[in-house]
């Protein structure tokens, strides 16, 4: 229930992210001064000033998400959730799993200025009547970025929440028209070692590769990423543009994509070959199937000192838990 | 001044305070925000780190004075033990406040003990803890004299185990770089091997020494 009031808010936002983008340039990480990065609170107080007159708007234009939007746009008070305010940007852009660049957390952050974002392509191919490869900066034109604000759950038991940009997966499959063969979606990381100095060694098989099933591809909450707190993505954060899905775990969530494939049979995902006993296909949050070496039912929200409980994928169960109806999560995790 | 008074009073304090540096580090950091996002997961490997370098550094101070023929060395071994056993105790008290205080679950030692019994890397690291609990409390010299050299240095011998136990806490607990815990291997593989060879070579040195054996080929071993 909090969840969907929370993402409300975030689908609030999209409209006012819409015109945001209209008449404000998003700028790139470089061309941003520190003092020009947005502070959480103003951020916030922006976005609700956007977000009043938008709201019936964005609840049309996202329908799986209508219900919950109707109850804020009738003027409800949506309750306050301290314990979901946005985590700084500092942290989520120095605190990162990217193993190109490294294995360290801060790793990320101090070495990912050697990726070149521009130019930058994506190549939509597999079953698909009409393949293409989409300039970064066209697909920005195209499908214009929309704001979400997601809670984001590593598998490694802690969590941030992040106001993402981000174009609708759907919505870029949609545009290759899947053929009915097309069961899954393999999304790849760039392959560059001279660019990411971590693939020189063999921590994980190179290049990264993760998938969805078709129809979690096609969720409404499935994001590709391409900036975070107005702003376009660091590089450290998996530049110029990244997966995001908030019910499963972070790791699902590919970074630097040059391709993505739709396909017949389950992809190979990188962790999963690298470690399939601790990391599944799937790998939806559940607070009931532990990693093997630690626990999953709770997690330490970054910034806070207090561990909190962690809901069942990752608190969008209302959303997504009709896509794993009859599976058996403990089996398939 | 002696090679002794010159380690009693110059190295050995010397090296008690560079050994409180990576705790006066974790304090600086600790006030001035410098742990970065998760200061709690900061404090666990930095702790923990230093504990298992202080480990292979105490397993190094004998093959060192041996090497160097700075008998004198070995003054600074109990020291460097519990610094080893200090930082080691503070990796485990900052896991149990996590477990404890910080898990939001109440003070519940039943989630802890089940945690260390059900996952290995855990077990294998409060075991490693439990050993040097009784090294850290017979350090003193009392202590050898109540025990006996003999069964004192038997007792002793646990740290082998303990830093074996260090290094595959370490192994077990990366989720895909394991160099660095590999490198700590090595090390203490390379540390264990020397005392392995020194031993031969002295127990050779031993028997070439009795009455029956040529007492030619003593003074070579013994270099």
């Amino acid at each position: 229930m909090i969840g969907i009031t929370y993402r409300c808010r975030r689908t609030t936002f999209d409209a006012g992210a819409t015109h945001w983008g209209d008449d404000m340039l998003i700028k790139r990480p470089d061309d941003i001064k520190a003092s020009e990065i947005t502070d959480e609170a103003l951020y916030w107080d922006r976005r609700r000033f956007l977000g009043a007159a938008a709201a019936v708007g964005a609840a049309v234009a996202v329908p799986g998400l209508l219900g919950a939007c109707h109850r804020a746009a009738n003027g409800e008070e949506m309750p306050a959730r301290q314990d979901d305010e946005l985590t700084p940007y500092e942290d989520v852009t120095s605190y990162n799993n990217f193993y190109e660049f490294g294995t360290g957390k801060d790793d990320p952050k101090r070495h990912a200025h050697t990726l070149r974002t521009r130019p930058w392509t994506v190549r939509v191919e597999g079953e698909v009547h009409k393949p293409a490869t989409f300039d970064i900066d066209d697909l920005w034109q195209r499908f214009p970025p929309e704001e979400r604000v997601y809670r984001l759950r590593c598998v490694e038991a802690w969590s941030m929440v992040i106001p993402w940009l981000g174009i609708p997966l759907k919505d870029v499959l949609a545009a290759v028209e899947p053929t009915s063969h097309a069961q899954y979606v393999e999304l790849t990381t760039l392959h560059d070692p001279e660019q990411m100095p971590g693939q020189r060694r063999n921590v994980l098989p190179w290049p990264y590769v993760e998938g969805l099933r078709l129809d979690e591809a096609m969720h409404p909450l499935t994001l590709l990423a391409v900036g975070l707190y107005g702003n376009e993505l660091p590089n450290q954060n998996g530049a110029p543009i990244r997966l995001v899905v908030p019910w499963k775990y972070g790791f699902k969530s590919v970074k630097s994509i040059v391709r993505i494939r739709l396909v017949r049979t389950q992809p190979l995902t990188t962790w999963n070959v690298s470690a399939p006993h601790e990391y599944g296909f799937y790998a939806n949050v559940n607070p009931e199937v532990d990693h093997p070496r630690w626990s999953q039912a709770r997690e330490r929200r970054i910034g806070d000192l207090f561990k909190r409980p962690t809901p069942m994928f990752n608190g969008y169960a209302d959303q997504v838990a009709q896509l794993y109806a009859g599976m058996d999560l403990r089996r398939l995790y | 001044m002696t090679q002794g008074q010159w380690i009693r009073r110059v190295v050995k304090p010397l090296v008690f305070v560079s050994s409180l540096v990576p705790f006066g580090l974790l304090l600086r950091d600790a006030l001035g925000g410098g742990l970065g996002a998760n200061p709690i997961e900061e404090i666990t490997h930095r702790t923990g780190l230093t504990a298992i370098t202080f480990l292979m550094i105490t397993l190094a101070v004998t093959p060192a004075s041996r090497l160097l023929r700075l008998g004198g060395l070995t003054r600074l071994r109990r020291m460097l033990g519990l610094f080893a056993f200090c930082y080691a105790a503070l990796h485990f008290l900052t896991y149990l406040a996590d477990q404890t205080v910080f898990a939001g679950t109440g003070l519940s030692l039943a989630a802890v003990t089940a945690d260390v019994a059900k996952r290995p890397y855990i077990t294998v690291g409060f075991t490693t803890l439990l050993l040097l609990i009784p090294l850290a409390v017979t350090s003193t010299s009392g202590w050898v004299k109540r025990l006996g050299a003999k069964r004192w240095q038997a007792l002793h011998r646990l740290v082998y185990v303990a830093a074996a136990g260090g290094v595959l806490h370490f192994l077990w607990l990366v989720k895909a770089d394991t160099r660095l815990p590999v490198a700590y291997g090595v090390v203490l593989v390379g540390l264990l091997a020397y005392r392995v060879v020194a031993q031969r070579i002295r127990r050779r040195g031993r028997a070439a020494a009795s009455p029956h054996s040529l007492p030619t080929t003593n003074s070579a071993v013994r270099g």
